[in-house]
């Protein structure tokens, strides 16, 4: 029985094994000099004033407060109109629907949803929010050109639309975990459909639903394309703000049909048509740190999440 | 919230629950019909909201043809193909150029297709590639303590806006390879193509590993079980079982790299060129519409050119994707046992 | 004196083309234990959940003949489901406890049902945990997570939760299959005790857990009722064969 002792040699295997963990390296090595590049060239930069002040002396100087402003403001309200869409066609996939060709179609369109290209979004933002909705709503309410242009409003609803099936997909992930035994348990204590969903499911699904929340944000902030022509503003001297008032009590609040600076487009701006691209390098640099720590936080954030998420289901 | 409460009627009351024999009655009391419209209601208000993907995918169809179509009041099919030059002399001539804003509008959609093409297929084969390598690396090779640590990563990489990798392209990677390649242009569709790889590889690589995780282990069992090595197994049995959730991924990240737009329009330089020299500046059809979009007046036929554009591009993303889906629905089929 | 609480006639039970259920017709008499026993596929399971229409949440399911609960017909098409559901407590093999504190997995039934009382749901939870002897046990804790408990002690509160909706009907599929044989005991006594004031249906696979703990038993086969009698009376001299060859472990 000599031949158990001798040991085989599998060259191949060892070769390929090999080969691509180097791939791996590679790509992990490709990652951290993004990242390292872009901290080295854009730390020196970043201070309070960068980020809080306006840009001055036509974009060569001064900070970035605006994009990062007008990056918020949009994706808040990105994420008000594509959360309860998403959550709740996930719940009627996952809970209602029957296995149909019909749901079948819905949840290709989901998927197919999410392959459409980012411009293919800025031209639908454009051809159905602006020149469609906008238009009409100008000619029903009289209100000559106000909705019918560029605006904040319409690259929040079509970064909505490009970010939903993020949002579908992990909601329904995270409904799909909810095990059956919980929902057996509660009809057989009588609760009704929606009792359930609203006692049983959705709170054990939260996480996960957070998870995709956090994941469209991130999206959302890092998209450029869409936001081209649906009214990211070069340069803008007043923030998109308007004050609501009841009698004498005014609050601010984000104005959906102005203009706004983006943080994604503002790199894009700075780095392809800055007058002088040599003497605002770091700005560029600068403002793309923030962008890239801004998607990363939170893309750690949902990761970490779902990792928890998933563990406390002991699915990993 | 609901008012049926009986059963409370009666604790409140501190009767003990246990007489029941006496009281036969609840089980023939009907549907309350307010709880029923309530429960229905509910349904359709989900149902309306659950076909919001499909309503989306419609109107994007329907407003994308309601503007690109109408470039054909002007533009004939034959225009996006060819431009015929006449000369002084009587003679005419096929000319494939894209420049809609010369007084002699040329909308020829070749070169745009083929800078696509020279971007888009040199990054799927660079990140099928390193894509594969890294997805086998992490289904079947890496233990499951480092895996928890690299599938994150691979998930970060995923993140990285596009806008982002555009710019380190311009300003890093166009002059490093510059002086390393001395290229034709500066920015090229190399350029481009190695910047569009940064997104396609972590979309191969997770499909790649997902496609592996979803085969059984009983198929890695019984071929180790029968002597074979790793080798062995993962070229013999776990490849082909994958193979074609692999090709799905790959699809999926071609069809990505036709899309995107940010890259190639910081970093290919933008001539629309018709060449085969990888190293020359190319413009591609994502990069014409968001370069152009801006300054065309709307109603124009340029204007109507472009959503054309996108017409061709969601139609190609569109086929690819749905491919891509049957491939991964069957695969899921045949997995699940 | 025994009652019929459920009375069954003819029923069958289809899922698409399959059946499932053939022809069963069994009275079920109230304040008594009931055991199903059978192998494993036999339909006892699928049978319970005919009681209280849990089927109804699977597709493509059709139920043909007559079940009634103090005489009125359970499948009528006006007769609500949730409110049946309500009456009919269901205790199933593995513990199903939401991931909520011991006290919200009590009250989560009679709260759903609107009562919102604080006081009144305090009583109910301290009633129904001393009904299903947990009490004692957990009285300091109960805003623990329900899932910090032992296994025994999770089914245990399982049922308690059942109870806290004052149903009429227990019905318990296997609700001891996953445990060891001490906490198994606590369960038998348990059901013991409850029977003075509920009806119990009980599906287990264990011969001598049906002969402890019910007064009837029926025996299933292929989908089909082969007998049905006291519980003493199947265990030492069935007038069928294959209960015969069942009980004394020749098959199954």
């Amino acid at each position: 029985m000599s031949i158990l002792l001798k040991k085989h040699k599998d060259i191949s295997g060892f070769i390929f094994i090999n080969v691509t963990r180097l791939l791996f390296l590679m790509l992990i090595l490709m990652l951290a000099f993004i990242l390292i590049k872009i901290i080295v060239e854009g730390f020196s930069v970043i201070s309070w004033e960068f980020i809080s002040s306006e840009p001055k002396n036509n974009m060569t100087e001064g900070g970035i407060f605006p994009a990062i402003f007008g990056t918020v403001a949009v994706t808040l309200l990105m994420i008000l109109f594509a959360l309860p869409l998403g959550i709740f066609s996930a719940i009627y996939l996952n809970e209602y629907a029957k296995d149909s060709v019909f749901t079948r179609i819905i949840r290709t369109a989901v998927n197919n949803l999410a392959g459409v290209p980012s411009i293919v979004f800025g031209l639908f933002g454009l051809g159905f929010f602006i020149l469609f909705v906008g238009k009409n709503l100008d000619e029903v309410l009289q209100t000559g050109l106000l909705f019918g242009q560029p605006a904040l409003i319409w690259a929040s609803s079509t970064l909505a639309v490009l970010v939903l099936p993020i949002i579908i997909v992990s909601t329904l992930e995270a409904l799909n975990s909810v095990p059956k035994s919980h929902r057996d348990a509660s009809y057989g204590l009588g609760a009704t459909k929606w009792q359930t969903i609203k006692n049983v499911v959705l709170p054990q699904a939260r996480p996960g639903i957070l998870t995709g929340t956090i994941l469209a944000i991130s999206r959302g902030a890092g998209e450029t394309a869409p936001v081209l022509f649906l009214g990211a503003a070069f340069f803008l001297p007043n923030l998109p703000i308007v004050d609501l008032c009841f009698g004498d009590y005014c609050i601010p609040m984000i104005n959906p049909g102005e203009q706004f600076m983006y943080l994604a487009y503002h790199i894009f701006i700075l780095a392809t048509q800055s007058s002088n691209p040599t003497k605002t390098m770091p700005l560029q640099y600068g403002s793309t740190l923030v962008l890239i720590t801004l998607t990363f936080l939170l893309n750690i954030t949902a990761i970490i999440f779902r990792y928890r998420f998933r563990k406390i289901l002991g699915r990993l | 919230m609901d008012k049926e409460i009986n059963i409370g009627d009666t604790i409140s009351k501190g009767d003990v629950p246990n007489d029941i024999t006496m009281n036969s009655s609840p089980f023939s009391k009907k549907i309350k019909q307010s709880t029923r419209i309530k429960e229905s209601l509910i349904k359709y208000f989900f149902a309306i909201n659950g076909t919001a993907a499909l309503i989306f995918i419609i109107l994007i169809f329907i407003f994308l043809f309601k503007e690109g179509f109408r470039a054909f009041e002007h533009i004939q099919l034959v225009d996006f193909i060819y431009h015929n030059r006449l000369a002084e002399d009587g003679t005419s001539s096929k000319v494939f150029e894209w420049f809609p804003t010369s007084d002699e509008a040329r909308y020829s959609l070749i070169p745009l297709i083929l800078g696509t093409l020279l971007t888009a297929i040199p990054a799927t084969i660079l990140s099928t590639i390193l894509g594969v390598g890294a997805g086998i690396y992490l289904a079947e090779i890496a233990n499951p303590k480092a895996k928890e640590i690299l599938k994150p990563i691979v998930e970060l990489f995923a993140g990285i806006p596009t806008v982002v990798l555009g710019f380190l392209m311009l300003v890093v990677g166009a002059s490093f390879f510059n002086d390393l390649l001395n290229p034709t242009n500066r920015l090229n569709a190399f350029i481009a193509a190695l910047g569009l790889s940064f997104v396609v590889i972590p979309i191969i690589a997770s499909l790649t590993e997902d496609a592996l995780h979803s085969i059984p282990n009983d198929l890695r069992m019984a071929s180790y079980g029968i002597g074979a090595t790793k080798w062995q197994t993962i070229s013999k049995v776990i490849l082909p079982a994958a193979t074609s959730g692999i090709s799905a991924s790959i699809l999926l990240g071609f069809g990505r790299a036709i899309g995107e737009t940010m890259i190639v329009l910081m970093a290919a330089g933008n001539a629309a060129n018709i060449t085969s020299n990888i190293f020359q500046s190319v413009r591609t059809m994502t990069a014409t519409i968001a370069a152009e979009m801006g300054e065309v007046s709307q109603g124009s036929d340029h204007y109507f050119a472009l959503f054309f554009i996108g017409i061709v591009l969601f139609t190609i993303t569109f086929f690819l994707n749905l491919i891509a889906e049957v491939i991964i629905n069957k695969m899921r089929k045949k997995n699940t046992f | 004196m025994k009652e019929t609480k459920i009375t069954v006639k003819n029923l069958n039970l289809f899922y698409g083309e399959k059946q499932a259920l053939a022809d069963i017709s069994i009275d079920i008499y109230s304040q008594r234990v009931t055991a199903f026993i059978g192998p494993s596929g036999c339909g006892k399971s699928t049978f319970l959940r005919v009681i209280n229409r849990m089927n109804d949440l699977i597709d493509d399911v059709r139920i043909t003949g007559k079940i009634q609960i103090d005489g009125i017909d359970i499948y009528d098409k006006n007769l609500d489901v949730v409110n049946l559901r309500k009456r009919i407590g269901m205790v199933f093999q593995k513990s199903n406890l939401f991931p909520k504190t011991i006290y919200e997995n009590l009250i989560f039934g009679p709260r759903i049902n609107g009562i919102k009382d604080r006081k009144v749901l305090d009583e109910i939870a301290e009633k129904t945990l001393i009904q299903a002897a947990l009490w004692e046990e957990v009285k300091d804790r109960l805003d623990d997570p329900a899932l910090s408990l032992s296994g025994g002690q999770q089914q245990r509160l399982c049922i308690a939760r059942a109870l806290a909706v004052e149903p009429q009907i227990i019905l318990m599929d296997e609700p001891a299959s996953a445990l060891d044989p001490i906490s198994t005991a606590k369960i038998e006594e348990l059901i013991d005790e409850l029977k003075k004031n509920y009806t119990i249906v009980i599906v287990t696979h264990n011969m001598q857990q049906a002969a402890r703990v019910s007064d009837y038993t029926a025996f299933f086969y292929l989908g089909r009722l082969i007998e049905y009698d006291k519980t003493s009376r199947i265990f030492t001299n069935p007038s069928n064969r294959q209960t015969e060859d069942y009980v004394t472990g020749r098959f199954g």
